[in-house]
């Protein structure tokens, strides 16, 4: 039973979320550290260099790291809070269990272990193993993520993992693979630097990567110029030269007319296409119709403006494009990445200094996570584990008989649809907080209250692990050493800092311990975190994510190493393709052809207005660390729907206004806040916040055929004002909504 | 032994604010702020646009604070920084606040006394930078050589001479204008 175990305001009461803020008389023993530890910060992909000071097993404070080669010391506000995840009093001290009518009391770890184990088996041997599934996710090291791969297949035998890179940047990875064979981002940000074209599509780079905008604003010092596609205009769009001002899920009808231009002005690398490419004509046959006057019907961008576009992308003699989650999370998520590989690949800009192409990792290890295998359909070394040669490959190096390898599970939203049906009966998760970050989310309620047994484990009582029947507490990012592979592809080391306080352990630590009692243990002999990593560089070897040369002390004597690496004598490859040599079975890049197809939901009489969702800089996915920070929840409180004054004028909506909005899925209240900054046809509303404040209860579990990533970015919803005013924000309780 | 460094000066150019307010987040962490910033990033209109402005002291070269101070509470060092205003002298009179051209000082109401940016006395003084411009993650601030700004940005040049009517103002930190600007007229109305 997995109902919540009492009221969810009695249980934020006992383990919040509730703000932690630095002391205005400072943290004693800053001035005199006892280390100072050179890492990275805990967020997103761009996985900034941070330097944290350490006194008594204790963070107490932070230094810019400005010798790390990516951000030099540049800091978002969330990396600059980040040590205040530290002594934090939401932190969970020892393992935790439910008490129905009550909440959770303290438990031991041998009792809290024991009944774990028993109930994997319980729910095994009476429904099958694949009837317990793991859910995982990619703020973990590399080291984690590998540890969690193999402790699914081989100590819990079950087919059904899966991980939270599901939703982030699945649909680019597909991409990337069907058109290069490889999944990485092509180049390195020092690319940037003299592209004379910029193209960002649907990345919110200011407040979502902010220390990337200094490498894009490189390429403008340098007389570059750049273009957003964006429904809003966000702090990056401001400044472009070329703002397209979108339709949200037509994304890939902006791509083929621009393709369309550029084979119509003959602004085509033909060498390129007919020495290293197939299927141009494909590419080309697919957008023969796609001219000026249908994309401006389809997109909402003027014809003038993609004309432009072309124009600037088409003749530039360098150029790089970057997208994110804007284009990917779509249930035509890998059409739109496709599409935009199809422009890089005809104009041939690739593989050349300052001529790049790169999808923009979220997560923190959001690139090294989605590589080593806890992702249902994967192995080591970003192998297929449907490929007998792969499997027979994995099954060596973990020794065990390749019949015993599980095959491919069901993709996260599938697994909780699972959970649903009753199929999954049992559940362990780690890193996920599907109740908040996952969409449609009153299915997912619903799905955890039918589960029979389900532990997580997290440092702090995250929305979803409420659900839990036992809460084990794991390590923070600082507690732990391991190496994360960055947006560019860069692996680079986490350092540990502090012990986990009380009686928390490491994550590693818990999984080795439960793999051991699940009798497992002779395939989880590791002393430390570096001898995981050994073990990986084996599993990845071969395998095109090839980490084989990268050792720790490589990566401290390069302040990271890119992969591919496959020897130690190798220096690692900063940029993909230099070498023409594609990693596809014909070695060549591959052109696809892409038709529009519309989204999943459409707007109608009904659902007028489209909905779409995303991230404001001072929040973190689904905010189990930052709605915890005190600053950064006083910076953006609560979440807002953002709408044009035109739209909220016809609907008669005053700004502050509470607005219920709707869709098939759910309703909730979010106050207006008026901005010209957005297309009359949609609104936006940021997602981090649980409970009535979850934009996710309106979302769509339209999922892409190929990469299963849900389609946050689209959905039809209606508005309706409620006639009063939201109380001012710096009284809303979002952060802990229930 | 101060270390202040004489080669590197600040820039400033508010056009590439971002508004992600790292810098005010970073200079609160300082022990003599009390975790107030004294950096101050705000929506020029949010109705209008995403656009933010940044302001930190511009450390006058003839600093109308301190001229305007009656407890002689406000100087400026060798560095040309023009520092807060000294605790045991300050009747938080309010002077400086009303007289700053640039809207820097406050009085802060708890403690009432003056305080402003001192351009990270602290760390600059160790030969480091000042905690908001090493943080910046657009340039909006930047800490350095004047050789280091123009190769990094070739189409801006720095400009520390503004005009409020006929009243010029020199400062030490610099705001980034397009190349060729030799002065930032705030004011022309005389």
């Amino acid at each position: 039973m997995a109902t919540l175990p009492a009221s969810p305001e009695s249980i934020i009461a006992q383990f919040g979320p509730s703000l932690n803020f630095p002391k205005p008389e400072g943290i004693p023993g800053r001035d005199e550290p006892d280390a100072v530890v050179k890492t990275h910060c805990c967020f997103c992909g761009m996985q900034c260099g941070i330097k944290l000071l350490v006194k008594d097993n204790h963070i107490v404070g932070f230094e810019p790291w400005e010798e790390f080669p990516f951000n030099e010391g540049r800091l978002c506000p969330k990396g600059v809070q980040r040590y205040l995840q530290n002594d934090h009093p939401d932190r969970l001290l020892s393992p935790i269990v439910r008490v129905q009518g009550k909440g959770f009391e303290k438990t031991g770890w041998d009792p809290a272990m024991e009944r774990i184990v028993s109930e994997i088996q319980r729910i095994q041997s009476a429904h099958g193993k694949d009837a317990f599934a793991m859910l995982s996710g990619v703020s973990l090291t590399n080291e984690k993520s590998y540890l969690v791969g193999k402790f699914a297949r081989i100590a819990l035998k079950t087919k059904n993992l899966d991980y939270n890179g599901r939703l982030c940047m699945v649909s680019a990875g597909a991409g990337n693979k069907k058109a290069f064979g490889l999944d990485r981002a092509s180049n390195n940000y020092s690319d940037l630097a003299h592209a004379e074209i910029v193209m960002i599509c649907g990345t919110n780079v200011s407040e979502t990567f902010p220390t990337l905008t200094h490498w894009i604003w490189q390429a403008r010092d340098n007389g570059g110029q750049l273009i957003v596609v964006d429904p809003r205009l966000t702090p990056i769009a401001r400044t472009a030269d070329l703002h397209l001002p979108i339709r949200p899920g037509r994304d890939s009808a902006l791509y083929g007319a621009i393709l369309h231009q550029l084979i119509k002005h003959d602004w085509l690398d033909h060498d390129f296409i007919a020495n290293h490419t197939t299927d141009f004509d494909k590419a080309c046959e697919a957008v023969a119709s796609y001219d000026l006057d249908w994309a401006e019907r389809i997109t909402g961008v003027a014809a003038e403006k993609i004309m432009r576009a072309a124009e600037m992308w088409g003749p530039a003699r360098t150029s790089f494009l970057l997208h994110a989650r804007g284009i990917e999370h779509h249930s035509k998520g890998v059409d739109n990445v496709l599409a935009c590989i199809n422009l890089v690949l005809a104009t041939g800009r690739i593989g050349k200094p300052y001529c790049g192409y790169a999808t923009i990792t979220g997560q923190g290890n959001g690139q090294g996570g989605r590589e080593h295998g806890h992702k249902c359909d994967q192995l080591p070394g970003n192998r297929d584990i449907e490929n007998p040669e792969h499997r027979r490959y994995i099954s060596q190096v973990w020794g065990i008989e390749e019949k015993d390898l599980p095959g491919k599970g069901l993709t996260a939203y599938e697994l909780m649809e699972a959970i649903h049906r009753g199929e999954i009966k049992g559940l362990i998760s780690i890193c996920f907080n599907p109740l908040v970050s996952l969409p449609n989310n009153t299915m997912i309620r619903e799905a955890l209250e039918k589960l029979e047994f389900y532990v997580a484990i997290d440092f702090f009582l995250n929305e979803t692990a409420r659900h839990a029947d036992i809460v084990l507490p794991g390590s923070l990012h600082e507690e732990e050493d391991g190496t994360a592979t960055t947006a560019e592809g860069r692996v680079v080391r986490i350092r540990k800092a502090i012990d986990p306080p009380g009686d928390a352990r490491t994550d590693t630590s818990i999984l080795l311990e439960l793999a051991d009692r699940l009798g497992a243990g002779e395939h989880f002999r590791y002393e430390t975190s570096e001898d995981i990593f050994n073990e990986l560089r084996v599993a990845s070897q071969g395998g095109t994510a090839d980490y084989f040369g990268i050792t720790y002390q490589k990566i401290e004597d390069n302040m990271g190493v890119f992969w591919p690496c496959p020897s130690e004598d190798h220096p690692g490859t900063p940029r993909l393709w230099e070498d023409r040599k594609f990693k596809t079975p014909d070695g060549r890049a591959h052109f696809h052809g892409i038709a529009y197809r519309d989204p999943g939901e459409v707007t109608d009489a009904d659902y007028p207005v489209i909905l779409t969702t995303g991230r404001v800089v001072s929040q973190y996915l689904s905010g189990t660390q930052t709605r915890r920070i005190g600053k950064l929840v006083q910076q953006y409180p609560e979440p807002l729907l953002e709408i044009h004054p035109k739209l909220a004028a016809s609907l008669g909506i005053r700004d502050r206004e509470s607005v219920r909005v709707s869709t098939r899925r759910g309703s909730a209240e979010f106050p207006a806040q008026l901005v010209e900054t957005i297309r009359e046809d949609t609104v936006f509303i940021p997602y981090h916040w649980p409970g009535k404040k979850s934009a996710n209860q309106l979302t769509s579990g339209h999922l892409d055929p190929v990469s299963k990533i849900p389609e946050f970015k689209v959905c039809a919803c209606k508005l309706e004002p409620t006639g009063h005013l939201a109380p001012p924000p710096e009284e809303s309780k979002a952060w802990a909504s229930v | 032994m101060n270390a202040f460094r004489t080669d590197q000066e600040f820039f400033m150019d508010p056009q590439r604010c971002i508004g992600c307010h790292a810098c005010e987040m970073a200079c609160a962490e300082c022990e003599t702020n009390g975790q107030l910033p004294m950096i101050h990033v705000d929506y020029v209109d949010r109705y209008y646009t995403p656009q933010t402005s940044v302001q930190i002291c511009m450390h006058c070269e003839d600093p109308v604070c301190a001229k305007v101070c009656p407890a002689v509470a406000i100087e400026k060092d060798e560095y040309g920084i023009v520092h807060s205003a000294k605790t045991d002298r300050c009747i938080a009179c309010s002077n400086c606040v009303n007289a700053c051209p640039f809207g820097v000082p406050k009085k802060i109401q708890p403690m009432d006394l003056m305080m402003k940016c001192n351009m990270c006395y602290d760390r600059t003084s160790a030969g480091k930078k000042p905690m908001c411009a090493t943080v910046c993650p657009s340039g909006a601030l930047f800490y350095g050589t004047r050789e280091e700004m123009a190769r990094q940005r070739p189409n801006s040049t720095p400009v520390n001479s503004f005009k409020f009517g006929k009243q010029t103002v020199k400062t030490r930190v610099n705001i980034m204008m397009p190349k060729g600007a030799t002065e930032l007229v705030v004011d022309d109305s005389e």
